[in-house]
C-alpha cells in the first residue's frame, strides 16, 4: 500500500480547521487511512488500494475536511467546453486502446506545485495504474503544442525523439536499451510490432506511453501556466476515474479545468465528465447490514459527511470515486461517518453446534499419546529444499517446485518430514541427549486425480537420537501406537537408502502401506554432521485415520 | 544430641567416606578405600559439604602423560637408544638404513639428538661413517635419562618434577607425540570442626535403613530400625519430559474458544487453485496481491482444475457484477489465471469453500479455522513466509456490523486482551472492512492483529446461490505469541531448540 507524505501547511489551508494533535491523528486514523506520522512539517499516511483519490493532498484534504464537518457535501466542479481535438487512430486498437484527456489551464507552477502534481503522478502509476500496465498517465506544458494531438501506433524505429532528461534524439528501440524508463517499463510493450506515440498536429513527438515523455513538450517547468493531461490505457472506464481523480486534485490547485473533444474513427467523447454518479441509496439494506435504524435525514447528513451529494432517496458519487460498485459499499462509508468506534460490540444469541474436525481429533489424540512417552513436539516449515530433503538424506525423490521463492534455502515443498526433524538434531547438538521428537505435517506428492494435481498427506515423523537407540526401541513405540488404534499392522521387509540395510521396514495395515521404519543410515547420519545413532519412522496419519475405527 | 541428629540424616555412602577423611584427603583414595564409585564419592562429599561437615578443596593441576608415539617407545625403547645399541665402532649410513629397523623419520631424529648429545661422530668417508664416541658409550652404559623418564608411571605431577628428569621432560615435549600435558582437577576434601567432632563421635554403620525397598518391607526390619532422615532442601538433576511445541499448545486453546462460542472448524489443503484463494473472493485478477513477489505459486503442476458451474458465476461477478447489483471489476477474466496453483495466502480460502457448500436450511452457521498460510517472505526477524492465521465466518441472515465487533471483542477478552477497536480497512472481498487492534496494556498502545469485514455481495451470492450477510475475519497469531513469551525475534517461534522446547513455560490460557 502507498505511503504518502502531505504537506502540513498546504493540508491545513485546504482543510481550512485546524485539529489539536491528539484529535487529528484519530480522526486520521478513523477515517481508514494507516497513520504513520505527524509532525508540524508532514503528514505520513498510507491510504488503501480503493481510495485512489486520496493520494494527493488535495484529495486526502477534501476527504478530511468532509470528515471532519468542516465541509461537507458534494464538491462541484465546473468544466470549461473546449474545441481541443484528440484524434484516436485505429492502428492503437492492437497496443494501448483508449485514452482520456484533459486541459488544465492557470496552474502558475512552482517547485512545490510541480512536485505534487509529480506526486500525484507517480502514486496513481504505482497504485491503480499497476505501474503503467494498467494506467499510464502523461502530463505536458499545453503552451509547446500544437492541437490537433493525435494517438496513433507506428513502427518504433520511425518513433524519433529526445526522451526526457536526455540530450539526443534517438528511436524508441534505443529508448528502450539506454532510458532507465525504457528498461523498467519496456516489458509494457514487449512483442508489439507497432508502438503507441502522442503527435501533436506539427508531428511532434509527446510520448510514448507507457514509457517516456518528450524533453522538449513533455516537460512541466516553473514557467509552465497550462497543462494537457492524458490517461492511456485499456479500458476507458479506468481511465476516466483516473483522469477525474487528477483533474479535480488540480481544480482545488485553483486550475481551470478544460473538456476535450476525442474522436475514435465516428464517435466522439468529451473528457473530463466531472458530473456526479447517481445512484439509489437503499436505505433499508444499509440498516440491516451494519445493525442500525438510521433515518434517511440522519443517512443523508452522513453522505455529506463523506463527500456525497443526497438528493430525492439518491446518492450523488463523486467523479473521483473509483470505489463504489454497489450499497455495501455505500454502507461502508455511512459506517465511517457514522464512527467505527461508535458501534455497540453484540454477541448475538445464536444456536450453532460446535464441532471439531475428525481428522484433527486424531491428530491430537496421537500427539497426546507420544508426548506421554517423552516426546518433544517440534513445528517445522512446509516449504524446503532439494539438498534436506534428498541429497543429505541419501535418496532420491520426486519434490514439487515453487516457480517464484524468493530464498533458494525454501523452494520446494517437502514429500516427508524426518529431515525436517533431521534439521533439528542437526542444529540441537549441544544439548543433552537422548533427543526424543516428533512432528505431524504435511507432505506433497504429484496426483492428477486431485483438483490441483497435488495430493497432501499428513504425516506423523518420530525420531529418537541416543547412544541406545535402536531398532527395537523405535519398534515399541509403533507397537504402543497401534494398540493404542487397536490396528493390527504387518512389518514388510523393505530397502530404502536412508536407513541401515536390514534394519529398515515398510509397514502395513490390511495390506495398505502406511510407513516406513527402521534405523538411519551412518551415512545420513554423518551427512546431517550428527555423531548419534538415530531411529526413525514417518507414519501416513490421513491413511491410518481411514483405516481407524472411530466408534 | 547435635551430633546424633545429624549422624541420623548421614547417607551409606557419607558414612563410609567422612570416617577414611582422617586417613587420605585425596579423592581417588577415598574412592580406592572405601569401594564406591567416584561418582558415588562425589556426591558423598557434596552432600557432606552441605551439612557443613566437609570442606572441599578443588584445583586445576597440570599433568604429564604418554602421547601414541610415548606409549610405544615405553614399550619398544627409544629410537636413539636402539640406533645407539646397534651401532658398532664404524657403520656406515647405508648399513644401519638397511639393518636397523628404524623408520626413516626415526634415523634422522637419532642422528640429530645422538649429534647434539656428542654420543656420535658423522665422518665423511666412502659414503657416510657414523662412529660412536666415549660420551656415546658411557651414555649406554649409564642409560639415557629420556628412557628412564618414559619408563615412569604416569601421570606426573608437572611441577614436582626435578634436576634429570625435569631436562628429559624438556627435551622429550619438544619431539613428536611422545609427551602431553593435562590440565585435571584435583579434589581433596578434609572434615570441618564439626566433621571431626562427628569422626570422632563414631558412625556405626549399620544403625539406619537407607532405601525403603522391597526387602525392608517384607522383612520388617523398618520397625525396629529407623529411617534415614533426608536433607529435604537438597537440589536434584532437572528432568524434562513430553511436550506439545506450544505454538500447539496456543493453537488448541484458540480452538476451545471458537468450539466454545459454536463454531465449526474448517479444514483443507495449503495448495489451491487461484480460483478458490483470489477469484471466488472477488480479487480482481490485476490486484498488487497477485504478484510473483507475494504469492508462492507451484511450478508444476501449475495447474489445478476448476468447478464449472461455480466458475462461470464467479466470472460474471468480476466482469459485469454477475447478479448483485454490482458494477463488478469491468474486465476479461481469465480462466487460465484462476488456474494457476499457489500456496494459500489466507484461510479465507476455506471460508469461500465452505459457503459454497452451504444449503439455505444450514443457516445460520458459524466456522473456524487455524492453520497455516503462505507469504513469499524472505525469513527475518520480523517476517515468516508460513504463518499461522485464525480465520472465522458467521453466515447468517440477520448477521450485522455490530456481531462482527462482538465476536472480536468476545474472542479478544479470552486471549487476554479485553480492549478491541475496529478501524475502517480495505479488503477486495470486504465491504465494510476493518482493522482489528487490540489495546497493549504494558507498551500502552494499540496493536495491528488482522482484518475483518463483511463479505461482499459479489463473492457471497456466486459461491452461496443467495444473498446473506457474512462476518468475517483473519487474525494473525504469532504476534500474540510473541508477546506472551516475550520472544522479540520471529524466527524462534519456529527454531524448535530442544532445550527452550524443554523448558519453555507452558501456555496458561
Amino acid at each position: 500500500m502507498p505511503t504518502i507524505t502531505l504537506n502540513r501547511k498546504v493540508f491545513d489551508s485546504l482543510v481550512g480547521k485546524k485539529l489539536p494533535l491528539e484529535k487529528l491523528k484519530d480522526r486520521i486514523s478513523m477515517l481508514g487511512t494507516d497513520l504513520e506520522e505527524v509532525n508540524d512539517k508532514e503528514i505520513i499516511v498510507e491510504v488503501f488500494p480503493n481510495r485512489p483519490d486520496m493520494l494527493s493532498v488535495q484529495g486526502f484534504a477534501r476527504a478530511f475536511s468532509s470528515f471532519i464537518l468542516a465541509k461537507t457535501g458534494l464538491r462541484h466542479y465546473k468544466v470549461e467546453p473546449s474545441k481541443e481535438k484528440m484524434i484516436v487512430d485505429k492502428s492503437v486498437e492492437e497496443v494501448r486502446p483508449y485514452t482520456a484527456c484533459a486541459i488544465v489551464k492557470n496552474l502558475h507552477f512552482d517547485d512545490e506545485k510541480i512536485k505534487e502534481v509529480i506526486d500525484i503522478q507517480e502514486k496513481l502509476h504505482i497504485t491503480y495504474g499497476r505501474n503503467r500496465k494498467k494506467v499510464a498517465i502523461g502530463i505536458y506544458p499545453f503552451e509547446k503544442i500544437k492541437t490537433p494531438i493525435k494517438f496513433i501506433a507506428q513502427d518504433p524505429k520511425d518513433i524519433v525523439f529526445q526522451p526526457l532528461e536526455f540530450n539526443k534524439k534517438m528511436n524508441v528501440l534505443e529508448i528502450l536499451e539506454k532510458h532507465p524508463a525504457g528498461k523498467a517499463y519496456g516489458h509494457l510493450l514487449q512483442g508489439k510490432k507497432k508502438f503507441p506515440v502522442f503527435r501533436d498536429a506539427n508531428g511532434e513527438v509527446l510520448s510514448v506511453p507507457p514509457i517516456i515523455n518528450s524533453h522538449h513538450t513533455g516537460k512541466i517547468n516553473e514557467k509552465t501556466n497550462d497543462i494537457f493531461i492524458e490517461c492511456s490505457g485499456f479500458d476507458f472506464n479506468v481511465l476516466q476515474k483516473c483522469l477525474n481523480i487528477i483533474v479535480t486534485a488540480l481544480y482545488e490547485m485553483n486550475g481551470i479545468v478544460y473538456s476535450m473533444e476525442l474522436h475514435y474513427g465516428n464517435k466522439k467523447y468529451v473528457t473530463p465528465d466531472l458530473r456526479p454518479e447517481e445512484m439509489k441509496a437503499d436505505i433499508n439494506y444499509i440498516n440491516k447490514l451494519l445493525g442500525m435504524k438510521l433515518k434517511e435525514n440522519e443517512i443523508r447528513k452522513q453522505f455529506e459527511q463523506m463527500g456525497y451529494g443526497y438528493k430525492n432517496k439518491k446518492v450523488l458519487v463523486p467523479s473521483y470515486r473509483a470505489d463504489i460498485l454497489q450499497q455495501s459499499d455505500l454502507a461502508e462509508d455511512i459506517a465511517i461517518a457514522y464512527g467505527y468506534e461508535n458501534f455497540h460490540s453484540i454477541v448475538p444469541n445464536v444456536a450453532t453446534i460446535a464441532e471439531e474436525n475428525q481428522f484433527e481429533v486424531f491428530k491430537r489424540k496421537i500427539s497426546e499419546l507420544l508426548v506421554g512417552l517423552g516426546f518433544i513436539e517440534a513445528s517445522t516449515y512446509h516449504l524446503t529444499n532439494k539438498e534436506l530433503q534428498c541429497k543429505r538424506m541419501n535418496t532420491d525423490a520426486q519434490l514439487i517446485d515453487l516457480a517464484n521463492s524468493i530464498s533458494s534455502d525454501y523452494d520446494v515443498l517437502r514429500s516427508w518430514v524426518i529431515p525436517s526433524l533431521m534439521e533439528i538434531l542437526s542444529s540441537n547438538k549441544h544439548h543433552e541427549y537422548p533427543q526424543r521428537i516428533f512432528a505431524i505435517g504435511t507432505i506433497f506428492k504429484k496426483n492428477d486425480n486431485m483438483e490441483t494435481n497435488i495430493e497432501e498427506n499428513d504425516r506423523l515423523a518420530v525420531v529418537i537420537a541416543s547412544e541406545n537407540t535402536d531398532y527395537t526401541e523405535i519398534k515399541q513405540i509403533l507397537d504402543y501406537l497401534f494398540r493404542s488404534l487397536n490396528l493390527k499392522y504387518e512389518i514388510i521387509e523393505a530397502e530404502h537408502n536412508s536407513f541401515i540395510e536390514g534394519r529398515v521396514a515398510r509397514v502395513a495395515v490390511n495390506g495398505k502401506k502406511v510407513a516406513y521404519i527402521g534405523e538411519l543410515n551412518p551415512k545420513v547420519i554423518t551427512n546431517w554432521s550428527l555423531e548419534m545413532p538415530v531411529t526413525a519412522f514417518e507414519l501416513n496419519l490421513t491413511c491410518l485415520f481411514d483405516l481407524t475405527d472411530k466408534k | 544430641m547435635e551430633i546424633d541428629g545429624i549422624i541420623a540424616t548421614l547417607h551409606t555412602y557419607e558414612r563410609k567416606v567422612l570416617p577414611i577423611l582422617n586417613e587420605t584427603c585425596r579423592f581417588e583414595d577415598i574412592a580406592a578405600k572405601t569401594g564406591l564409585q567416584k561418582v558415588e564419592v562425589m556426591r558423598a562429599l557434596q552432600w557432606l559439604q552441605n551439612k557443613k561437615l566437609v570442606r572441599i578443596n578443588k584445583e586445576l593441576q597440570e599433568q604429564v602423560v604418554l602421547d601414541e608415539n610415548g606409549i610405544k617407545y615405553k614399550k619398544d625403547g627409544l629410537p636413539e637408544v636402539k640406533f645407539l645399541e646397534q651401532i658398532e665402532e664404524k657403520s656406515t649410513l647405508e648399513d644401519i638404513e638397511k639393518s636397523f629397523g628404524l623408520s626413516k623419520q626415526e634415523l634422522s631424529i637419532s642422528l640429530g639428538i645422538l649429534k647434539s648429545k656428542g654420543a656420535i661422530e658423522i665422518k665423511k668417508e666412502k659414503g657416510i661413517v657414523v662412529q660412536i664416541t666415549d660420551i656415546g658409550k658411557r651414555l649406554l652404559k649409564n642409560g639415557f635419562p629420556e628412557e628412564e623418564f618414559i619408563k615412569k608411571n604416569f601421570p606426573l605431577n608437572s611441577s614436582e618434577l626435578k634436576d634429570l628428569d625435569k631436562l628429559a621432560f624438556e627435551n622429550l615435549r619438544k619431539r613428536n607425540k611422545i609427551i602431553k600435558h593435562h590440565i585435571v582437577k584435583i579434589i581433596e576434601a578434609s572434615p570441618t570442626e564439626l566433621g571431626e567432632k562427628i569422626i570422632d563421635h563414631g558412625i556405626s554403620e549399620e544403625e539406619v535403613i537407607d532405601r525403603l525397598t522391597p526387602e525392608v518391607i517384607k522383612s520388617g526390619s523398618w520397625k525396629s530400625t529407623k529411617l534415614r532422615s533426608y536433607d529435604v532442601k537438597i537440589n536434584v538433576p532437572n528432568i524434562s519430559g513430553g511436550r506439545l511445541h506450544f505454538v500447539t499448545q496456543a493453537t488448541q486453546y484458540i480452538k476451545r474458544i471458537w468450539l466454545d462460542m459454536g463454531f465449526r472448524e474448517m479444514q483443507g489443503n495449503l495448495v489451491q487453485t487461484s480460483f478458490w484463494d483470489l477469484d471466488a473472493l472477488f480479487v480482481p485478477q490485476d490486484h498488487p496481491a497477485r504478484d510473483m513477489q507475494d504469492t508462492f505459486y507451484v511450478k508444476d503442476p501449475k495447474y489445478g482444475k476448476l468447478p464449472k458451474d461455480i466458475v462461470r458465476k464467479v466470472k460474471a461477478s468480476h466482469e459485469n457484477g454477475f447478479v448483485t447489483g454490482s458494477k463488478g471489476w469491468q474486465y476479461k477474466w481469465s480462466e487460465e489465471m484462476a488456474k494457476e496453483n499457489l500456496l494459500r495466502t489466507h484461510n479465507t480460502v476455506l471460508s469461500a469453500r465452505t459457503i459454497a457448500k452451504l444449503k439455505k436450511e444450514d443457516l445460520p452457521a458459524k466456522f473456524f479455522s487455524v492453520g497455516k498460510v503462505f507469504r513469499n517472505e524472505t525469513l527475518s526477524w520480523k517476517s515468516l513466509f508460513e504463518f499461522i492465521q485464525v480465520e472465522g465466518i458467521v453466515v447468517d441472515p440477520n448477521a450485522n456490523f455490530k456481531h462482527l465487533k462482538g465476536y472480536l471483542k468476545e474472542f479478544f477478552a479470552k486471549m487476554g486482551f479485553p480492549d478491541v477497536r475496529v478501524r475502517p480497512g480495505s479488503f477486495p472481498y470486504t465491504s465494510p472492512s476493518a482493522e482489528v487492534d487490540v489495546w497493549h496494556p504494558k507498551k500502552n498502545r494499540w496493536m495491528e492483529l488482522g482484518g475483518s469485514g463483511i463479505f461482499r455481495p459479489e463473492v457471497v451470492k456466486p459461491l452461496l446461490g443467495f444473498e446473506c450477510p457474512v462476518l468475517a475475519w483473519g487474525l494473525g497469531l504469532e504476534r500474540t505469541i510473541m508477546e506472551y513469551y516475550n520472544i522479540t525475534d520471529l524466527r524462534d517461534i519456529y527454531s524448535n531448540d530442544i532445550k527452550k522446547l524443554r523448558e519453555i513455560k507452558i501456555w496458561m490460557k
